[in-house]
């Protein structure tokens, strides 16, 4: 028979803890190399679809299924897109019996992976103070949501 | 280069989308059973997928054009919508983190659209 003692259980929960550290982590890392991948993909869609308004878009539902067909042989689009799929199963596995509220700081790093690598990566990207200050206050705003109080 | 309003509205607009896909998806889990054959006949799960799907069009639409730095955290403004539709359909309560966040995020997204110019 296999007898646990407390602080095995008390291991266990601390390496279980830092287990979904880990993945949700790692999921904010791909998450972020799956959006540059969607927009150097729609960055390819094609000029026809470029200029899109919501206003058109809504009127003329055509324009709407065209971009969806033209978007699924999109190589960079597909790649982000099974990015996303696995991203979706990691977060399952580290989120199963944990609370999701208490790892919202760290998927609020997407934000500034997503940053990072648009400037290092993307052409024409810039930061200035007014998007610094944007993305510390959508940080700091998001990992706030889920405390208890 | 200026990211031009259509794709900030664009991404709005499948933020918007995509909260109320939550929305399903919770209601899906709820109405969650056993057998394969009961979950693909869940309908809120399905309708949850689907406006997942058409938010991520209205999305990819918006940044076809424009910057990343610019476009990727109004997508944040999807937390506000959660956060309302949470109170409303689920009667989950405000709490004082969630108003403080809420408004943070608001801020952020603001002062990132002060920064596009």
């Amino acid at each position: 028979m296999i007898s646990t003692t407390a602080s095995e259980v008390a291991f266990d929960s601390k390496a279980a803890a830092r287990r979904s550290f880990l993945l949700v982590f790692s999921c904010t890392v791909i998450g972020a190399l799956a959006q540059i991948l969607v927009k150097q993909g729609t960055a390819q869609l094609g000029a026809h679809h470029l200029h899109l308004t919501l206003g058109q878009v809504l009127h003329r539902p055509e324009l709407f299924v065209q971009f969806s067909l033209d978007m699924m042989t999109n190589l960079k689009l597909f790649i982000g897109y099974c990015m996303y799929g696995v991203n979706t199963f990691l977060m399952a596995l580290a989120l199963k019996g944990r609370e999701l509220s208490r790892l919202y700081p760290i998927i609020a790093l997407t934000y500034v992976w997503v940053t990072i690598l648009s400037l290092f990566v993307l052409p024409d990207e810039h930061l200035n103070f007014f998007r610094t200050m944007g993305i510390v206050f959508i940080v700091g705003g998001v990992s706030v949501l889920g405390l208890r109080k | 280069m200026k990211t031009p309003l259509s794709s900030i509205i664009l991404v709005l607009f499948g933020s918007f989308v995509g909260s109320f896909g939550a929305v399903f998806l919770k209601l899906g889990a709820e109405h969650m059973q056993g057998s394969l054959k009961r979950i693909l006949n869940n309908y809120w799960l399905a309708t949850g997928i689907v406006l997942y799907l058409l938010s991520s069009v209205f999305y990819m639409m918006g940044v076809a054009q424009g910057q990343l730095t610019v476009l990727y955290p109004m997508v944040s403004i999807g937390y506000i919508w959660a956060i309302v539709w949470a109170r409303l359909f689920f009667k989950e309560p405000f709490t004082r983190s969630k108003i403080g966040g809420l408004a943070a995020i608001i801020v952020g997204v603001a002062l990132i659209n002060l920064g596009n110019a």
